[in-house]
């Protein structure tokens, strides 16, 4: 079928495209455009000047190149050259080669903001609408700043066509979005707004994706559009359906504007006016009445029309959450669509429902669809359907049901798609930690994981049930017990070996008395794995080994033999063969009581987020993960169930590299000054070098205080004068947004802390190490609080052993409990003889108010209402200062969640702020606390606002914090 | 926001290509050729959204021609959805009874309704006979 262009026809075009249509092969094809392409290029560079008809058929030959996924390089001079016609149809082809060729940085854009200038000039509103169409195209810094201070008066003017104005608030929103400091907002500003109750639906339609972006932006200038937009929003869902005459669709009347004004709303919290709120509610309602009125018409357009603005309207519910009523409507609505046979309002309903679910008003609605949710994972088609199943379950999981949900996703999970595995195998990790209530359970079910998903499973995930059972002591015997059942399957997955190997490494002794798993029983099961396993799992096994030796002196000799075999001794791997070495011999000549000591059991682990909610984040992108709330659950989870943890003892041998990475190093302060672990090697080399000491020294760098000894002796007391407070406030500072770290340390000295605390009590770990190799003789540390300090804060503390041995650390407990609310910290003051001189050395405990923070989870509307409820000027504190750190929006959500805090998203009209919220626990009272914190990335400044119900206290948490950033 | 507007047939051949956000020519023709391969792999009862790295596809097939919008989660899925059957009635009026040939023939056309339609990356005229309003004032030139 020969086919003709409609309009002007072009032959040479035509024909051109039928070859393209012919060429059998690619070769062909690329052969025949490449022949074009001379072709084309002899006839710009000929001597004969090109008539408009003749260049206006070869740019769309160009343009249909260019589709073709082939580069062009030329011709945009005569595209240019084009948009000076006066032809309206030579000038348009000009237009549209530029705005689909040219990019934004082209040395064209000159000449192309002339003949912009021209026909912006021009009056002739065609002329207008293609120039305006090309910078909203285009739309480049210098187009910015040619015409940005031009188009909001072509937007605003009277006299401006209609089309006209469509077009121009779409290229001043590109010109904001590329440039918007050439975009002063101005008188303009409320003119722009007042678009919105334009006659022409078409310039409202443009008017508002303008008003929606700069609304994110600058949410207080454009306030009054709320109003403006809810009042236009009533006219049109209580419309008639023929009002609306063209921009009806489908007896719809103006879907797309609709969704428009409703996302547009979703800038704002509720409407404060009662009156427009009123109205708002209705239109919700409105809408949500005429999904359940039957339809107007059998078209599938129809219904598409009308459930894209009943979408829209959830959304906007949701992001209100202030309406109980709505809310459930909205939910019950979903639950429909829930079993829709259209595909795409399950997938929609579904999608929206994971948002509903973490609204209180509706989670107990949402939680009501369960059965469906299940049996959409069970039997729906598409997969994406199916993960949003997955999403959704995971929103509204709670105590409740999260044994009937974990069970459902460990079934899908043998069946799930492998490209969705690893998430669900991380979803129900998460789960199923944060709601075991019973730890047993918890167990079984991440044995399943690595059953049923071994290869998804990754290593934060067993991390985290060693992590888990360690700390936890109620679940160690069950833990080793069904470690040792499931790996008497004949092919377990490595996964498995590996946390088997850890636990019974660790608590093989809590089951060794069962004949059916004694000691030899249990070492034959491992080893019987050892050769399938890879070098790292070996690694891992071959500690387990030296473990066992301490656990059953009574298999010494069968692990020797093991570690002595060729096969280990000699193995080609290195960190192998230096482990067996070292075992070997550690287990030959260590006392009973050295390896007692060498391999005790493992510390409890720090408190810390998991780090398997930290890879789901990452996996999904923040946000999309209820990040606050777990983090919350983290802070407060008793995970930690011993709270006499042992310190971090340098001279435990841990199994390496998984504990390495549980560790996390950076996090926990006295092993960053410990040798890498990583090296387990130098580590037991360390053990050995320094036999008479059961403690292997704390840092590397002790060997040279030991060459030296007068350096310490004499010059580091004259350097530091007894009665300094070292460092003064910057130790408070560094300490309030974490608890852990060193927190002094000179050539003989270190101390380092670790605190945690839980409303208006505490607990705090102070570690002294000596660094020398000297005896600490007298060592006395003293907590010394001014009277007005003690009234608020009481301290208690054990004193510790006068003599501290050389290499040696001693641990000082701290029990904390806050009164009232204070603003100074206490001083530790540490006296000590070394070598014969005395050492006096004074340093502030970090403990400041903000410890006795808990973070308070809250909506939008109540933490306005809060706010203004707080608007007395003593309990507002503000601080404006500048940036001492760069401005990283992440670091400043982690430094406000450990300032204590909860962090609020999506609270803040302005994306870029901060808001927090929280309570100050102390014996008598407690204090809320809410806080802003406004950036400003051009002057690099910061405006910090505290809130609390007391005036000390907002303006001692303001100090605290402002010097975090 | 829209991200681009693609109509690509079931032999993989762009017949039309819009990016509101600079793309780099090779890799448009790999992200066309892995968007294709995304829609021609689904099903009927599959849904019309797929998620596609750090957005959206909404996809409408008619006949052999696959007509793919990319978006970012600002956008509402449905709308866009309709936006894609709006836009198609708007070819079928102007071309009366379009075909993938008229779209091929007539690129610059189908360029002009287009950007009638959405500009920037918004939805900017959703009225039929306003879109098609500077095509008619063309196309009168044209025969004068």
């Amino acid at each position: 079928m020969p086919a003709v262009s409609k309009g002007d026809g072009m032959r040479g075009l035509a024909v051109f495209i039928s070859d393209i249509r012919n060429c059998k092969s690619k070769e062909a094809e690329i052969k025949r455009i490449n022949k074009e392409l001379a072709n084309i290029r002899s006839k710009f560079k000929g001597d004969k000047a090109l008539d408009g008809y003749s260049k206006k058929k070869y740019v769309c030959k160009l343009l249909f190149i260019f589709l073709l996924g082939h580069d062009i390089d030329f011709g945009h001079m005569e595209a240019v050259n084009l948009l000076s016609s006066n032809r309206y149809t030579e000038k348009q082809i000009g237009y549209l080669f530029i705005s689909v060729l040219v990019n934004s940085n082209s040395e064209l854009i000159r000449l192309i903001n002339n003949a912009i200038k021209n026909d912006l000039a021009s009056r002739n509103p065609t002329f207008m609408g293609l120039a305006l169409h090309c910078i909203a195209n285009v739309g480049s810094r210098e187009m910015a700043e040619a015409f940005a201070g031009e188009i909001p008066k072509i937007l605003v003017a009277g006299d401006t066509m209609d089309s006209v104005k469509q077009s121009a608030a779409l290229c001043l929103l590109r010109l904001y979005r590329t440039s918007p400091d050439f975009v002063p907002m101005g008188d303009w500003t409320s003119r722009v707004v007042h678009l919105l109750n334009d006659q022409h639906l078409g310039v409202v339609t443009a008017a508002t994706s303008l008003i929606t972006t700069l609304a994110q932006k600058n949410p207080e200038e454009f306030k009054t559009s709320v109003s403006l937009a809810v009042s236009r929003l009533s006219r049109i869902v209580t419309s008639a359906s023929t009002d609306l005459q063209d921009y009806t669709y489908y007896f719809v009347p103006a879907p797309w504007l609709s969704v428009k004004l409703l996302r547009l709303l979703q800038c704002y919290p509720p409407p404060e006016d009662a009156a427009v709120r009123g109205r708002l509610t209705e239109c919700l309602e409105t809408i949500l009445n005429k999904a359940q009125e039957p339809p107007k018409s059998k078209k599938v357009q129809h219904s598409n029309a009308k459930n894209a603005v009943l979408f829209e309207a959830i959304s906007l519910i949701i992001h209100h959450d202030s309406e109980p009523n709505l809310l459930v409507r909205a939910c019950n609505q979903l639950g429909q669509f829930l079993q829709h046979r259209e595909t795409n309002l399950r997938y929609l309903a579904l999608e929206s429902m994971c948002t509903l679910a973490s609204s209180e008003f509706s989670h107990e609605a949402v939680k009501t669809h369960i059965e469906t949710v299940i049996n959409a994972l069970k039997t729906e088609r598409d997969v994406s359907v199916r993960q949003r199943a997955v999403d959704l379950l995971y929103a509204m999981c709670d105590r409740s049901n999260a044994q009937q949900i974990v069970a459902e996703m460990l079934n899908y999970l043998e069946t799930a798609d492998y490209s969705i595995r690893e998430e669900i195998v991380l979803k129900v990790a998460i789960l199923a930690e944060k709601y075991a209530v019973d730890y047993t359970w918890y167990v079984d079910t991440i044995l399943n994981l690595i059953r049923i998903a071994g290869d998804y499973v990754s290593e934060e995930v067993w991390y985290r049930v060693i992590q888990i059972v360690i700390n936890r002591d109620d679940v160690q015997g069950y833990a080793a017990k069904t470690v040792f059942e499931a790996l008497q399957a004949p092919a377990c997955h490595e996964n498995l070996v590996k946390v088997g190997g850890y636990i019974l490494g660790e608590f093989g002794n809590l089951i060794a008395g069962d004949p059916r798993s004694s000691p030899l029983i249990q070492f034959n099961l491992l080893h019987s794995k050892f050769h399938l396993c890879s070098v790292p799992t070996r690694a891992l096994l071959l500690s387990t080994y030296i473990k066992f030796v301490n656990l059953f002196p009574e298999i010494k000799t069968t692990i020797q033999d093991v570690l002595r075999s060729d096969s280990q001794l000699k193995n080609a791997d290195v960190e192998l063969q230096q482990r067996a070495v070292e075992y070997l011999r550690l287990s030959t000549i260590a006392s009973t009581d050295i390896l007692a000591t060498v391999l005790e059991e493992m510390p409890p682990f720090p408190e810390r987020e998991s780090s398997i909610l930290a890879k789901l984040k990452k996996k999904k992108g923040p946000g999309t993960v209820t990040d606050l709330e777990e983090i919350k659950k983290e802070r407060n989870s008793d995970v930690n169930g011993g709270t006499e943890s042992t310190p971090v003892n340098a001279s435990t041998v841990s199994t390496p590299s998984p504990s390495a990475d549980l560790l996390g190093l950076g996090a926990a302060p006295l092993t960053s000054s410990s040798p890498p672990p990583s090296t387990t090697g130098s580590l037991l080399v360390d053990v050995f070098s320094d036999s008479a000491s059961v403690v292997a020294p704390l840092a590397p760098g002790s060997e040279d205080n030991f060459a030296s000894p007068d350096l310490a002796s004499s010059e580091v007391v004259s350097e530091e004068p007894a009665d300094t407070v070292h460092d003064a406030d910057e130790l408070i500072h560094k300490f309030v947004c974490k608890n852990n770290g060193v927190l002094f340390e000179n050539q003989l000295l270190q101390i380092g802390l670790k605190s945690e605390f839980r409303q208006n009590l505490g607990r705090m770990f102070i570690f002294y190490g000596n660094k020398t190799s000297t005896q600490f003789l007298n060592f006395t540390p003293t907590l010394i609080c001014s009277d007005e300090l003690q009234s608020s804060l009481n301290l208690q503390t054990k004193p510790v052993d006068p003599t501290v041995d050389g290499g040696a650390q001693v641990q000082q407990v701290v029990n904390i409990e806050c009164i009232s609310d204070f603003m100074e910290a206490p001083i530790l003051n540490i006296q000590f003889r070394y070598g014969g001189t005395f050492q006096n050395i004074s340093v502030k405990l970090p403990i400041t108010l903000n410890k006795f923070f808990q973070p308070t989870e809250m909506a939008s509307q109540d933490f306005f209402q809060r706010w203004k409820q707080l608007s007395n000027p003593q309990q507002e504190m503000q601080n404006i200062f500048k940036a001492k750190h760069p401005m990283d929006t992440e670091i400043t959500k982690a430094k406000i969640i450990g300032f204590g805090s909860a962090l609020l998203e999506e609270v803040d009209p302005n994306p870029a702020n901060f808001v927090g919220a929280g309570i100050i626990h102390t014996k008598t009272t407690q204090i809320g606390c809410l806080l802003r914190l406004e950036p400003n990335l051009q002057a690099q400044m910061y405006r910090l606002t505290l809130r609390t119900s007391k005036e000390t206290v907002s303006q001692r948490l303001c100090e605290l914090l402002s010097e975090q950033f | 926001m829209i991200k681009f507007f693609l109509m690509v047939n079931k032999q993989g051949q762009t017949r039309l290509s819009r990016y509101y956000e600079h793309v780099e020519i090779h890799k448009r023709t790999m992200l066309e050729a892995e968007v294709i391969k995304n829609c021609l792999s689904r099903s009927r009862e599959q849904c019309s959204f797929i998620e596609y790295k750090d957005f959206k596809l909404v996809y409408r097939q008619y006949a052999a021609l696959f007509i793919v919008v990319g978006i970012n989660e600002t956008e509402n899925e449905m709308a866009v959805y309709e936006l894609i059957h709006n836009f198609v009635e708007v070819l079928d009026r102007y071309f009366s009874r379009v075909s993938e040939l008229d779209i091929m023939f007539n690129l610059d056309r189908v360029h002009i309704i287009l950007d009638e339609m959405v500009l920037n990356g918004c939805i900017v005229e959703t009225n039929k006979n306003r879109i098609l309003a500077p095509l008619f004032v063309l196309d009168k030139m044209a025969e004068s």
